[in-house]
């Protein structure tokens, strides 16, 4: 059995679903050689450190009761300094402008020789060639499957499943929140605004949905997906971006009496990086409904490949994290 | 603009160079030539199917230097609008002229608007248009989507693509 001791920076929706996941699935972890040893799990208060593996049963039943784990007042940093293990598992939240806390963990865990999976895209929008440099120059593994999709694999399924096939682009849907609100307006017949509150309530939308709606969320994945999978080194600014705020109920309607709904489509190649409202034929692949993701990757030798799935949700950005730990641990 | 031509060539050598001469005078692209040898006309002349892409003004000329060249030419006919696409159109679309909008579009000569559904739902809301632009071939159609885009940002019209056109 191989034990792989690991961090998980940030317990959040997110940290906390990869925490369930990892108890759920201990049996099959360990039916593959592998034991995960949670040894440190860290909030925006403070750290629950146990260099023997805590206790996440406790720290989920804390997080919810409690509305922290913090035990002891110390940051991602200082447990990656000096907590030994060879994960970080790092779920803290997005933070586009600046990277926030995630950008430091990463470039900390790599100083320190650690492997890192993450489904923070923020870090990886702003920074995607210094921290593969950084990943690569301390010889450790960096994986991100959760960024783009949460459970739907594109980058794993671009690089690994279809290696040796050229990758000619990438189209899809890689926002649930604006796949909700259009198919919504549509079966409604309602505003935009009534639909954006509705989401709100629900819990689809964040209190601040800017980022979703103005396209935001879609274009940083597309600079994720044009950096790791079609080799270039593009940022946020290379992305032009049309959101989904001036989409009309009647819009809907009339494209969709001609055999069209409107999906906000990203859209990913090596020339260029687009994010817009765009008609997609009623029975077209990527005209999936509700919160799904679509991707359709044109390939040279496979023709388009779509895969579909939840983008978002702690569980399935789990089940995507779990994936890369199992791909860098499982097979060694 | 996309034409079809059909002409007769007597069977003799060099008949071929003489029709093909305008049209490189001309700058007519040819796209394809389908010579019916075994079809001869009642006249014993060879009849020679052509598809050019050619400037409207220029098909009066062509025929005639053909014809100066002793080529009949036996019928034209234009291949128009071969491509057909919707586009949605939402914002003051109404307010911002929508006929100069029409305008700029079928001004070109290589591509129209054929229909337009419009959608206003008050005074002061965004207004909703789908319409549909014919082309004379797919560059033409890309031609006039990138003049249909230029409007869209002069009048603050969100422009919404089909999923297959280059956006």
């Amino acid at each position: 059995m191989k034990t792989v001791r690991c961090s998980i920076l940030g317990f959040g929706a997110i940290g906390q679903g990869v925490a369930e996941v990892l108890l759920m699935k201990k049996e099959y972890l360990e039916s593959i050689g592998l034991e995960v040893l949670v040894v440190a799990v860290v909030d925006s208060k403070g750290a629950t450190v146990n260099p023997e593996g805590v206790d996440l049963a406790d720290c989920l039943a804390r997080k919810r009761t409690v509305g922290t784990v913090a035990i002891e007042k110390l940051t991602g940093v200082e447990i990656i300094r000096s907590i030994a293990h060879e994960l970080v598992i790092e779920t803290t939240p997005t933070n586009i402008v600046t990277g926030g806390v995630g950008l430091q963990n990463m470039f900390t865990a790599f100083e320190t020789g650690k492997d890192v999976v993450t489904s923070n895209k923020g870090p990886l929008t702003l920074k995607y060639r210094e921290l593969m440099e950084a990943a690569k120059a301390a010889g450790s593994n960096f994986r991100f499957e959760a960024t783009v999709g949460g459970s739907m694999p594109v980058i794993n399924l671009a690089n690994e499943v279809l290696a040796g096939n050229q990758l000619k682009s990438i189209k899809g849907i890689l926002n649930g929140t604006c796949n909700y609100i259009l198919t919504r307006m549509l079966e409604e017949r309602a505003s935009y605004k009534d639909i954006l509150t509705e989401s709100m309530e629900l819990g689809i939308a964040e209190t601040d949905p800017t980022y979703d709606v103005e396209g935001i969320d879609t274009a940083c994945k597309l600079v994720i997906l044009a950096n790791a999978i079609f080799g270039r080194d593009a940022t946020y600014k290379d992305v032009e971006v049309t959101g989904i705020t001036k989409i009309t109920p009647e819009a809907l309607e009339m494209a969709y009496e001609r055999g069209h709904v409107i999906k906000l489509i990203g859209e990913v190649s090596r020339e260029r990086i687009h994010v817009a409202p765009r008609l997609v034929p009623i029975n077209h692949p990527l005209a999936v409904r509700g919160i799904l993701n679509v991707a359709s990757i044109d390939t040279e030798l496979a023709g388009e490949i779509t895969v579909t799935g939840k983008g978002a949700g702690p569980i399935e950005t789990a089940s995507a994290v779990l994936s890369d730990l199992v791909a860098i641990y499982g097979n060694r | 603009m996309r034409v079809s031509m059909d002409i007769e060539l007597k069977d003799v050598p060099g008949q071929m160079l003489l029709a093909l001469q305008p049209l490189s005078e001309f700058k007519a692209n040819l796209i394809t030539v389908l010579h019916h040898h075994q079809k001869r006309t009642p006249r014993k002349t060879i009849p020679v199917q052509l598809v050019l892409e050619i400037k409207p003004e220029n098909i009066e000329a062509i025929k005639a230097k053909l014809e100066e060249n002793g080529i009949k030419v036996v019928r034209v006919g234009e291949h128009r609008f071969r491509e057909s696409i919707n586009v949605v159109l939402i914002g003051h679309v109404v307010h911002t002229g929508i006929q100069d909008t029409i305008d700029e579009i079928d001004k070109t000569g290589f591509a129209e608007i054929v229909d337009i559904s419009l959608s206003m739902p008050g005074i002061n809301l965004l207004s909703s248009a789908l319409i549909r632009i014919d082309a004379v071939g797919k560059e033409d159609l890309q031609k006039a989507l990138d003049i249909l885009k230029k409007v869209s940002a002069r009048k603050d019209l969100l422009m919404v693509l089909p999923i297959d056109i280059q956006a």
